[in-house]
């Protein structure tokens, strides 16, 4: 830094602020480093370290009763994952539930939260009722829907025989009706992340805009329609693409509520890579598995990052 | 995270008194009606829950016959709850839980501060290297890596200690993102003074950063502990001693050896959750700003 500037008075030492860029801030490469450290090693050791174990075991006939990675298997696993059946029904089931959440998700928050925003009181109330929820363990929230959709005398079985519906084995116990079961139970469980988020986001919202609307004699529904939904369009990128992100990754609530079943029928991604893993004991089988998985959610998380550079980009310009 | 101070004052200015202002001047109509659909909704949505409490105080027998019987039944009892406690395995449980959600929360506050410390503070080689690093890592999903994980903890000879819960959950991302925000807010001439007193550089994170910073780690610290609480694939797969299960992984190991003593399930199920809710009811403004943080920063 020093260098820089030979014609200009001897900086005295190194840390003296050199002027410019930076400011204030010093160099100082080896105290930084140990500040580092203790996170550094943590992060090698349990994030860095297994990513690379798990693309190398993708190669090998690894498994838990064996030490060490076993023989080399070329590109076998990936192979055999692309030929099995049971792969490609527990994609479709992570699709089928991110199909059956990610709509009900944003759209009942956005409303839920725009709602709750124009109540002049009780809000802690709507915050208790809809976020609660969310920071509750998954064990609990499975247990408790379990025990709701209790086939033919549970709590959802009250109003589905108002209704003239057929309780019939049980919601969770049916082959074509279980994934719903379990996205009834993600949709209560998890609406109160969104519902903050756009809570936040309307916050942001100058009040000027809806009295300039109400002044020019817009509706609420249209305040809502030309003021609200385009202020809040960033927010709802983020939103979809976090919950696409989440429930790529589900598992806790098919592991609890139905593990799996009926049959594989709700046997989503993460359970297919743990039961090979952990009861077919194939490690490299299930490496494959992690990477392909991996590499799909890490797209979608790509574009998440893309979309919010862009969108704080265009928050610091205007 | 920067919004943490300023939300209060923003939190009256709009949602308080402006909606009211709004409302009169666009339809009652809409806003009753909109209202009266908002309770209704709310009320739904406390429904299982109050259910699982209703049941949780129901006799076993009562339980088993069905939600009607449930619902009309006239004598709690507390039976269940005194059960479980009693048993003993439940004490086990929670000392996991809590043992393991507070030190991974202690140590991913300190470690993760101190990254962000230097990271916010400090010009030195590799600091873009890390930077990039940390942002590639907002995109990793961790329970992906459920199998090496399990793999090389077998090795370390660290299954079924709390170890192998609490190390893998330590370098949150997230959290040195949160914290290195928040510290990009301080002014820089906060720790002239201190420098001008001669203080080193943990001084200055230790005795000025992070004493101005008590409300993004009050944030971290509880976002961290209800996270570790809650996770249930690392424990799941990584403890197998019933001993040192935590509480969600306890409860779903024995669900199944409950059989039809509903009453007993649903008191097991809200036990798990109860330390969660007080905190809660603690650390409301704190549990929401700071998930809105990980969600819009993340």
């Amino acid at each position: 830094m020093t260098t820089m500037s030979p014609t200009a008075p001897p900086t005295p030492r190194a840390p003296a602020a050199p002027p410019g860029r930076g400011g204030k801030v010093l160099r100082r490469t080896p105290q930084a480093w140990l500040f580092l450290a203790p996170f550094a090693l943590i992060y090698l050791a349990f994030m860095v370290g297994p990513m690379i174990w798990m693309f190398v075991a993708s190669f090998f006939n690894t498994s838990t009763v064996r030490s060490g990675l076993g023989s080399f298997a070329g590109f076998d696993n990936y192979l055999e994952m692309f030929a099995r059946d049971d792969f490609w029904s527990s994609l479709w089931h992570t699709l089928q539930f991110t199909l059956y959440t990610v709509p009900p998700l944003v759209v009942l928050s956005f409303v839920l939260a725009v709602l709750t925003n124009r109540m002049s009181r009780g809000q802690w109330f709507f915050r208790l009722a809809f976020f609660l929820p969310f920071i509750l363990p998954s064990a609990t929230i499975s247990l408790i829907w379990v025990f709701i959709f209790t086939p033919a005398n549970g709590l959802w079985s009250l109003p589905a025989t108002l209704l003239g519906m057929d309780p019939g084995a049980g919601i969770l116990s049916d082959p074509s009706t279980a994934m719903i079961g379990i996205a009834i139970a993600t949709v209560w469980w998890t609406i109160g992340f969104n519902f903050v988020l756009y809570l936040a986001g309307l916050q942001e919202i100058p009040r000027e805009l809806y009295e300039a609307a109400a002044v020019d004699g817009a509706s609420p529904w249209q305040q809502i329609r030309r003021v609200t939904i385009p202020l809040l369009s960033r927010t709802t990128g983020l939103v979809i693409l976090l919950q696409i992100i989440a429930s790529l990754k589900i598992f806790d609530q098919v592991y609890l509520m139905t593990s799996g079943g009926p049959g594989i029928a709700t046997q989503v991604s993460l359970g297919l890579i743990t039961n090979t893993a952990f009861t077919d004991n194939r490690v490299g089988a299930a490496s494959a598995a992690s990477v392909l998985l991996f590499l799909i959610i890490l797209v979608i998380a790509l574009l998440q990052q893309v979309v919010s550079r862009i969108g704080s980009k265009r928050e610091e310009a205007s | 995270m920067a919004t943490i101070q300023t939300s209060p004052r923003r939190r009256t200015g709009v949602s308080g008194a402006a909606p009211a202002r709004r409302m009169k001047a666009s339809g009652p109509t809409f806003t009753r009606v909109t209202g009266i659909f908002l309770i209704v909704v709310a009320i739904l949505w406390l429904i299982p829950s109050l259910f699982a409490i209703k049941t949780s105080l129901t006799d076993n027998g009562v339980a088993a016959l069905g939600a009607q019987e449930i619902l009309t039944d006239v004598s709690p009892t507390l039976e269940s709850y005194i059960g479980l406690l009693q048993q003993g395995d439940i004490w086990n449980w929670y000392l996991s839980s809590f043992l393991t959600s507070i030190v991974t929360a202690v140590l991913t506050l300190l470690f993760a501060s101190m990254a962000a410390f230097a990271l916010s503070r400090l010009e030195f080689r590799g600091r873009a290297a890390v930077y990039l690093l940390i942002i590639i890592g907002l995109m990793i999903p961790t329970q992906v890596l459920i199998v090496p994980l399990f793999q090389e903890l077998r090795v370390l000879q660290l299954l079924n200690t709390y170890w192998a819960v609490i190390l893998p959950q330590i370098p949150s991302v997230i959290a040195v993102f949160i914290f290195k925000q928040f510290f990009d807010g301080i002014p820089k001439e906060l720790e002239d003074a201190a420098r001008v007193d001669g203080a080193g550089l943990w001084r200055i994170y230790w005795g000025v950063i992070m004493p101005l910073s008590r409300p993004v780690t009050a944030a971290v610290a509880i976002l961290t502990f209800v996270w570790t609480w809650n996770n249930l694939l690392l424990p799941l797969f990584v403890l197998s001693n019933p001993n040192l299960m935590t509480i969600p992984v306890g409860l779903a190991t024995v669900q199944g050896s409950f059989g039809l003593r509903y009453a007993d399930i649903q008191a097991g199920a809200i036990l798990a959750a109860l330390p969660l809710v007080v905190l809660y009811m603690f650390f409301q403004r704190q549990i929401v700003e700071g998930v809105t943080g990980s969600g819009l920063k993340g």
